[in-house]
């Protein structure tokens, strides 16, 4: 510990350590750690009115997080979400990893640079205009219904937004750029020549790619899909624009508990939320065998 | 006979071109639809080109005092959020200590953490420590959270690579620690700091889930545009994407031609 | 130019024992060192050379003993306020700055004035031979300008003392050689007390007024001008680090008046014993190979040791002859080779020589063995 303050004071002088531990400290303790704390302890709190708050009432309970099990409505909406944001996760995977390959180990020159470019383009896209796009298309009177209702496929419009399906269409257009990057970066450092050998040994494609790409890509798919999970499972935008009542997200029903004024229950669910990306993360971690350092990257 | 090598680029080649047209067509679609005349944002029927949604956008005041938050607020997080992942960067990366590993979970965790639980929290605990309620502070202290993230993320990138003996060299040399930072450190993270700045000004400004959650009653553009598609939708909002896209590409091609310049020069 | 002031630097029983390492670093260095000398510390890589050299610098602190520069204790004074200049291995040019800033850059973190620092480092480019080269970037100089630059940089600040970290590792074998000279002429003519550190005792023999040699546990073992140190090594693991040097395993039988005679296995020896052993310590006789000669005629005051050849390896100006006694104890002997001589045959029996002044007898302590 002497030692390490030694050295601490030894390169950025005793003003200096103090400027960083602060600003460190004001990071962790007043932006990441207290509000948390303070979350849980709302989470934990019964929803009062206001005159009855830290009267007797006011003791600790589990009744925020019961309502999950309890309310049925709330109940399926949870699962559905998380098998939704699985899709969602999974689907971008398949449409992004023929690209992020494609990207990081066939493209060269200017071909690179274009498609860099033109995969960077949406990304600098507001995430709300990039749904609203899906919108214009999905709808009754949308691009899609009138291309089928003009070829004569269909005699009436689709509702295609009755289900989940627009929401999860939508999720994979607004978040496949978070999945491409991870996979590029981890395929990236991939020694092209390991591809060729195992090619010249006479490896087909689909073994080249599941015996080496796969495994030398674990960490990038281990951080797209924690990416594209969390994004889905906390995304609000996209239910908001392109779901219908049938299709209500877990969030949607945090953000309704905040307009009614009862935080405790929000905090509660957000926390149950934070709690699922956690499970998320930690599987991926373990079903890829990669650590914490390797993800964020 | 058509060899297999053919069918694969084939393939390749339509794979590439899908991909793309599921990228960009929608967003030919939204542009397409601001200059339309028809008063429901859609592609058909056509009913005659008019510039008319920029101009209903252009005089709406709400979008103005909108976009002038989302400047402000942007404009605080740089401030915040650079010098903190600056300051987290160098304690990573030049102290050893033991829990190092645990603390560098906790700074990341708030990028591996949805959105709208940072905006919540970050709401609560204003509200519950300071009284504070939702407003332009709240949003930038909760955008703030997780920008500070990413920033420390690449300024370590670049920290990681420094020579250490510069700056002992600089101190042999009569420097004090301050002259050191400016003169040496600084100096070297340049550019880090700079992209770093880049990316925290446009992570604020596209930011829409923390944001909804902690500014309360305030508007920065992306929470705009959410209200306005939420409630009635007018072609205006595609006028507003149609101009995103603009400046987007007009970046990407000045971004292309200085990097193209910056290659011919060496 | 005689700005530079020198000033003396004593080294008081300083240990240094890193928090958390088993072993001490540096052990009990008592080293003065005068103003205005060329003072080296030859040792072999992780001999604490490095730390020693930081200790005066003042990036660390020792855990015991003191360090003075001028008679004044340095103790917890950093080193940007010690009137030290450090030329590190690596050089640690400001890759940012131009070769002037570089230069200036002292003087800058001194408040002096932009026309002064500009003209200072043309001064000092100038007395590295290193003229016109001030707007170039450092990275367009090649290894031996940044090695000049390296150097003017640290005198740019006029320091007492200039601490060089074997600064000429990184160049090629011919830059080398010519940078010692060069390096010499520098401080000859500046009058800076140099302290360098160097594992290449080619370097700390032909640059240095003195040598500390310094072994691998962190201590000191012989401080002594270049010949000294070549000719009476003081302990055994000098006499096998610095030069070439034959070793025979030995036991003193009797000793007197700074002699001493001992027991190898193939006879006896007569030689120095700087160390004052007595008799039946275990002991080394060390001799050198250019000073065993092939025996003519029986002299009293010599130690004969009859061998048989082994091998002989012609090497130009010199020959280097690989010998035994009865399959043990090889050693070798090196001959001039002037053109005349005959050499003795492989296998053939022979008689060799050597002086006893040229045999010094040192206690068993650890050795160098590269």
């Amino acid at each position: 510990m002497r030692k390490l303050r030694q050295d601490a004071i030894r390169q950025f002088g005793t003003f200096g350590i103090l400027l960083i531990l602060g600003t460190v400290g004001f990071w962790v303790i007043c932006m990441i750690l207290l509000p948390q704390l303070i979350m849980i302890d709302y989470s934990f709190r019964p929803f009062l009115p206001l005159r009855e708050i830290g009267g007797p009432e006011d003791n600790y309970t589990l009744k925020n997080y019961m309502v999950l099990f309890t309310n049925e409505f709330h109940r399926i909406i949870f699962i559905k979400t998380i098998w939704a944001s699985v899709i969602v996760t999974v689907t971008a995977l398949f449409v992004c990893y023929p690209i992020s390959f494609y990207l990081a180990k066939v493209a060269k020159g200017a071909r690179f640079s274009l498609i860099l470019v033109g995969l960077i383009i949406p990304y600098w896209i507001n995430e709300l205009l990039r749904i609203f796009a899906w919108q214009l298309i999905l709808s009754d009177a949308g691009v899609l219904n009138q291309f089928l209702l003009t070829i004569n496929i269909i005699a009436d419009p689709i509702n295609f937004r009755a289900g989940n399906g627009a929401v999860i269409m939508g999720m994979v257009y607004a978040y496949i750029l978070f999945m491409v990057f991870p996979l590029y970066n981890a395929m990236e450092s991939l020694d092209r020549n390991q591809i060729d050998a195992a090619h010249d040994l006479g490896a087909s494609w689909p073994r080249i790619h599941w015996h080496i790409v796969i495994p030398h890509a674990k960490p990038g798919i281990a951080v797209g899909c924690i990416m594209t999970f969390m994004l889905a499972a906390g995304s609000i935008a996209a239910p908001q624009l392109l779901g219908s009542p049938s299709s209500f997200w877990f969030t949607q029903i945090i953000y309704t508990n905040f307009e009614t004024a009862n935080w405790n229950q929000g905090a509660a669910y957000s926390m149950v939320l934070a709690g699922l990306c956690l499970i998320f993360i930690f599987s991926m971690m373990k079903i890829f065998k990669v650590n914490l350092r390797a993800i964020a990257k | 006979m058509i060899s297999s090598r053919v069918v694969l680029k084939l393939a390749i080649g339509s794979y590439l071109v899908l991909f793309f047209v599921y990228l960009f067509l929608p967003l030919v679609f939204m542009s397409v639809v601001a200059f339309n005349t028809s008063t429901i944002p859609q592609v058909t029927p056509w009913e005659g080109f008019t510039f008319n949604w920029f101009r209903v956008l252009f005089a709406d005041s709400q979008m103005w005092d909108a976009l002038i938050n989302s400047f402000i607020v942007a404009f605080f997080v740089v401030i915040i959020s650079v010098p903190i992942g600056l300051a987290a960067s160098l304690l990573l990366t030049r102290l050893q200590f033991k829990a190092r590993n645990s603390f560098y979970a906790i700074l990341v965790s708030p990028l591996l953490m949805p959105g709208i639980i940072i905006g919540i929290s970050t709401f609560l605990f204003w509200d519950k420590a300071f009284h504070l309620s939702g407003g332009l502070w709240t949003a930038i202290m909760a955008q703030s959270t997780f920008i500070s993230g990413y920033c420390m993320l690449l300024i370590m990138a670049r920290a990681q690579r420094f020579n250490k003996t510069q700056e002992d060299a600089a101190f042999d040399l009569g420097a004090t620690h301050r002259q050191v930072f400016l003169k040496i450190t600084l100096p070297f993270l340049k550019p880090a700091l700079i992209t770093a700045a880049a990316l925290a000004f446009m992570q604020s400004f596209e930011n829409y889930n923390s944001t909804l959650f902690a500014i309360g009653f305030e508007q920065t553009l992306p929470i705009y545009i959410g209200s306005k598609l939420r409630s009635f939708i007018s072609p205006a909002m595609n006028a507003l994407a149609c101009i995103f896209i603009l400046i987007t590409i007009t970046g990407a091609v000045v971004y292309e031609v200085m990097r193209r310049r910056e290659a011919i020069k060496r | 130019m005689n700005q530079y002031i020198g000033q003396d630097i004593e080294i008081i029983d300083v240990g240094m024992h890193y928090e958390g390492s088993p072993k001490a670093a540096l052990n009990n260095i008592n080293v003065h060192i005068k103003a205005g000398e060329f003072f080296s510390f030859l040792g072999p890589s992780g001999c604490g050379k490095t730390t020693l050299l930081r200790l005066i610098a003042g990036f660390l602190d020792p855990t015991e003993g003191q360090i003075r520069i001028g008679e004044k204790d340095m103790c917890r004074i950093g080193p940007n306020k010690r009137p030290t200049a450090m030329i590190f291995q690596n050089l640690a040019l400001f890759t940012l700055m131009t070769v002037s800033e570089n230069i200036a850059f002292g003087l800058e973190m001194r408040g002096v004035s932009l026309d002064k620092r500009r003209k200072k480092a043309e001064e000092l480019l100038e007395l590295v031979n290193l003229p016109g080269v001030g707007n170039k970037k450092v990275s367009d100089l090649s290894g031996g300008q940044m090695q000049r630059v390296a150097i003017a940089r640290g005198l740019a600040v006029e320091p007492s003392v200039l601490l060089l970290d074997e600064p000429l590792s990184a160049l090629d074998l011919k830059l080398r050689q010519h940078m010692r000279t060069e390096l010499r002429q520098i401080q000859k003519r500046t009058g800076v007390t140099f302290i360098y550190i160097t594992h290449d005792q080619g370097e700390a023999l032909t640059m240095s007024d003195r040598i500390g040699v310094m072994s691998a546990d962190g201590r000191i073992e012989q401080i002594a001008t270049a010949d000294n140190l070549y000719n009476k090594p003081n302990t055994a693991f000098v006499a096998d680090f610095v030069g070439a040097n034959n070793s025979f395993m030995a036991t003193v039988k009797t000793a007197n008046n700074g002699h001493a005679v001992v027991e190898t296995s193939f006879g006896f020896l007569t030689g120095i014993n700087p160390q004052q052993l007595s008799s039946g310590q275990q002991a080394i006789a060390f001799v050198r190979p250019e000073v065993i000669s092939v025996l003519e005629e029986s002299k009293s005051e010599e130690n004969t040791i009859k061998c048989r050849v082994k091998n002989i390896s012609f090497e130009g100006a010199f020959v280097t002859i690989f010998l035994d006694v009865d399959g043990k104890e090889a050693f070798i002997m090196r001959r001039h080779n002037d053109g005349t001589s005959l050499f003795p045959e492989i296998d053939s029996e022979i008689d060799v020589c050597f002086g006893t002044h040229n045999t010094r007898l040192l206690a068993d302590g650890a050795c160098f063995h590269a």
